[in-house]
């Protein structure tokens, strides 16, 4: 009796399954037809053109100059301009809300000419007045809200290193910036995204709530944001280029895993996918279907060595180091190959950039012979530390680590490999904790200085000089490089900069990544843009 | 009935309140300073201690710890040092998106899970008790990571039924009511969305469910084993009663109380957010919430967060332990 009802049970269970299953199918049938539109030209059923891009993270707030991450700049760019833009796919210098630029001799006065018939989303008049409240606001403001502004320009108002003394109308369409003192990269920091025009209007109304309601004259306008989920923009149709934006619609959502993000591509779910790992880079290539994006590398890898720490205070044993790990193969292995070997602190594309420095080779035998006059001929131990998380600069810190814990065992170093949850590993090492370690850094602006003196300057010790390094003579260089307005001359200063900082072997600098971006194979005229945010108003289906 | 309520309602209040000193004990040994994280790799050290003293954590713990509390009877879940928003605004759509999800999940594995079990435990060995156990066994002990990945190349991928990620068709989006998206378009009546909804619920449901419909499954199997060994059940066979309603009946309601035990455990497990299903399907819930408050060192959502779920699930066993007495008339509650 008991295999008959067995059967009848199955059957009962059977018959119950598919009618699930086809209830699921006749739906299925309806919303199929509209993702099959959607693949074949981004658009919905109304005919809008809907862009839908994926990335790894949600933003913190859409009030760009309160944040310091670039998920939140990612959709900014988008809703807001700044007076000057970045070039296209590079951080050159181009007219933005204002057309004309003109600084005085001495680099002390900068004189703005602004766009005329531009409104914010509100309706409020882009002008003068709308410039100077901006710069007023966060002049006003102090460094837990405006970041950006104080690392910039300094500080605030009645602050000794505040850089902007002041910023006055004159007339409707012309700003006068007066500087307390020449600051070289001062164009470049107006480009960035933290400061970007908000709508007067707008944000003396909101106050502190102004990152919910965002109100720019960009090519968007801002629809709704669901936290942890989405963000949805929509084409602003008094932006002040009618050909612009192309797109109806753009809605960033956040997929924190990198596989399923790639899923969702393959899926149909978006049309754009940010953080592809270099692994699946090839997987993309010989999709027809899918097209792959590089990001311009503005960005470094590096292992530290804290140089307060024996034996690491020591330069000839940094130099071993430095000999003892092979670059190339790494780069080849865990970056597919889409990187470009560092040999200075800072990639190739950024002015500045000392190529006569050879950059030390792998040689074993090399490092061998430094660790012996350092008076390590048999070796030592010591604690490598591997980044617990992915970065774009970084796509696999425990497997980089490994490569190095072998070369360095080749040369009789035997390097134990620890990690730490990611605030807390940033937090041990900004203390000095680590003996060496893995990081990396992505410039906010294309400037050397964003690169050497943030990262390399006895100033920034305790916040992003992770190594200690400090030395006065690369102090006063990079100073002097900070306030010298002549670009031949700048770049000079720096190429002397890198010459130190390859003698003192603070780093072993490692590669500087290529990013990528996947998306469908009927987007045309995406520029990822080497900051990590990328404006989308040209970009359209096929 | 509504004394013991009381009673247990009572006891709550030590329960929470030891669990909140617990996880600010907690989160304040870790290392990570909140004010260097919000402010940047760039900040200074000036402006690090100006944000301590604004944050309050300059103050001695104890100081820290009693404002908080104080806060909390007076209904404040603090403020996220991140978004500057109130914890209690923010946490209802993150608590409303694991809610639907861990419901769906749920649901699924019970009327699997029991079924199984009682089929397994009525045909004890025959092939389907042991083809349903040892699939119950694989279930247990899945890597989830692995099952969502395969579930979404599988279903999402190579056949296209079901979306991979997400709780609706971003681009035919729900205009949210109570968050509860299934209820928000039947409320709206919005069908087509009502199907999208549904749909984007099923993969992660799956995936959600597995575990706990193996461990279901093996529980009523064992249970009902055990009764169906009983004297009443031979004598109600005996008398000639059908078996499916000797199973489903009798044996089921004598052996359901372990079962409805795990269940409610279960439920208040996934309530807390499951990190890795939410993560793998960017499901925007509870336990990615928290987890992204721990990255960030974001104390108020932390505490706040992990207070809401304890409470959740304390909850969860509260009205279990109520549905004992209605299923099986012998409990009493005084």
């Amino acid at each position: 009796m008991g295999k008959k009802r067995i059967w009848s049970f199955l059957l009962l269970m059977l018959v119950a399954l598919s009618v699930v299953l086809a209830a699921c199918n006749s739906s299925e049938s309806g919303t199929e037809k509209e993702n099959e539109g959607t693949k074949d030209n981004g658009s919905t059923s109304t005919g809008d053109k809907v862009l839908v891009f994926g990335r790894g993270g949600d933003s913190t707030s859409l009030d760009p100059s309160t944040v310091t991450e670039g998920e939140s700049f990612k959709v900014t760019k988008n809703i807001y301009e700044t007076l000057l833009n970045f070039g296209e796919q590079d951080t050159t210098i181009h007219e933005g809300l204002a057309t004309k630029w003109e600084p005085s001799e001495d680099g002390l006065t900068y004189t703005f000419t602004l766009r005329e018939g531009v409104k914010f989303h509100d309706g409020t008049d882009f002008n003068a007045e709308a410039v100077v409240k901006n710069f007023e606001r966060w002049a006003n403001g102090s460094e837990d809200k405006f970041p950006y502004y104080k690392s910039m320009f300094g500080g605030f108002k009645g602050e000794e290193g505040h850089v902007i003394e002041s910023v006055t109308a004159e007339g409707d369409y012309t700003v006068v910036f007066k500087l307390t003192r020449a600051q070289a990269p001062f164009l470049k920091n107006i480009a960035m995204s933290p400061f970007a025009i908000a709508s007067p209007t707008a944000f003396e109304k909101d106050g502190e709530k102004f990152g919910d309601n965002p109100v720019g004259t960009g090519p968007f306008k801002f629809v709704e944001w669901k936290r942890n989920d989405s963000i949805t923009i929509e084409k602003f149709d008094g932006y002040w280029d009618e050909a612009l934006p192309k797109l109806d619609k753009v809605i960033f959502r956040s997929i924190p895993d990198n596989s399923a993000r790639l899923n969702d591509l393959l899926n149909g779910a978006i049309d754009l996918a940010d953080g592809i790992n270099p692994a699946d880079g090839t997987t993309v290539e010989g999709d027809s279907s899918l097209q792959l994006f590089e990001r311009p590398s503005m960005n470094v890898g590096y292992l530290g060595l804290t140089t307060t720490r024996p034996p690491f205070d020591n330069v000839k044993v940094r130099q071993a180091l430095n000999y003892a790990i092979d670059k190339e193969a790494i780069v080849e292995a865990f970056f597919e190959g889409r990187a470009e070997i560092a040999k200075n602190p800072l990639p190739s594309s950024i002015s500045g950039f000392n190529d006569d420095i050879t950059g030390y080779e792998y040689n074993p035998e090399k490092a061998k012979e430094l660790l012996a006059e350092a008076g390590f001929a048999d070796g030592f131990e010591m604690e490598l530390w591997a980044m617990p998380v992915p970065r774009p600069y970084m796509p696999d810190g425990k497997k980089v680590a490994e490569a190095i814990q072998k070369n360095l065992e080749d040369i009789g170093v035997k390097a134990e490999i620890v990690s730490y949850e990611w605030a807390t590993y940033l937090d041990k090492a900004s203390k000095g904790e680590a003996d060496a370690f893995l990081l990396g850094w992505t410039g906010d602006n294309g400037d050397a200085d964003n690169f050497i003196y943030v990262l390399l300057d006895g100033d920034n010790i305790g916040s992003n000089n992770y190594t200690y390094y400090d030395n006065k003579d690369l102090h006063k260089i990079l100073i002097e490089a900070q306030t010298e307005v002549d670009e031949d001359k700048r770049n000079e200063l720096y190429k002397q900069a890198q010459e130190i900082i390859f003698e003192d072997a603070p780093w072993v600098p490692l590669a500087h990544s290529t990013p990528l971006l996947a998306g469908k194979a009927d987007i045309v005229d995406f520029y990822p843009h080497p900051t990590g945010s990328d404006l989308l108003s040209q970009v359209d289906f096929k | 009935m509504l004394r013991y309520i009381g009673k247990r309602l009572l006891q709550l209040i030590p329960v929470l309140l030891g669990m909140t000193f617990v996880v600010f004990m907690i989160i304040r040994a870790i290392p990570g300073n909140p004010a260097q994280v919000i402010l940047g790799q760039l900040a200074t050290k000036e402006a690090i201690e100006a944000l301590e003293i604004k944050l309050g954590l300059d103050q001695p713990w104890y100081t820290q710890y009693f404002d908080y509390l104080i806060g909390l009877f007076q209904g404040d879940l603090g403020e996220s040092m991140r978004t500057v928003q109130p914890v209690a605004n923010e946490i209802w759509p993150y608590l409303a998106a694991t809610f639907e999800l861990a419901l769906f999940a749920v649901i699924i594995a019970v009327i699997i899970g029991v079924n199984a079990g009682i089929i397994s435990a009525w045909f004890q060995n025959s092939w389907f008790d042991y083809l349903a156990m040892v699939i119950a066994l694989i279930g247990v002990s899945m890597p989830i990571f692995w099952l969502g990945l395969m579930e979404q190349w599988l279903f999402g991928i190579e056949l296209q039924w079901l979306p991979t990620s997400g709780r609706e068709e971003v681009r035919n989006p729900v205009s949210a009511i109570t968050n509860l998206y299934v209820l928000d378009t039947i409320l709206q009546g919005r069908f087509d969305q009502l199907g999208q909804v549904l749909k984007h619920l099923v993969l992660p449901g799956i995936a959600l469910a597995t575990i706990p419909m193996a461990i279901i499954a093996r529980m009523t199997r064992s249970s009902m084993l055990e009764v169906m060994r009983s004297d009443f059940i031979r004598t109600a066979r005996a008398k000639g009663q059908k078996m499916f309603w000797v199973v489903y009946k009798h044996a089921l309601k004598n052996a359901i109380i372990p079962v409805l035990t795990v269940i409610g455990l279960q439920m208040g497990l996934l309530l807390g957010g499951a990190i890795l299903t939410e993560t793998i399907f960017s499901w925007p819930g509870i336990g990615r919430y928290i987890y992204d408050a721990i990255q960030y060192r974001d104390y108020p959502v932390i505490q706040s967060g992990i207070l809401v779920v304890a409470f959740m699930f304390v909850m969860i066993n509260l009205f279990v332990d109520i549905l004992y007495g209605l299923v099986d008339p012998r409990i009493k509650y005084d």
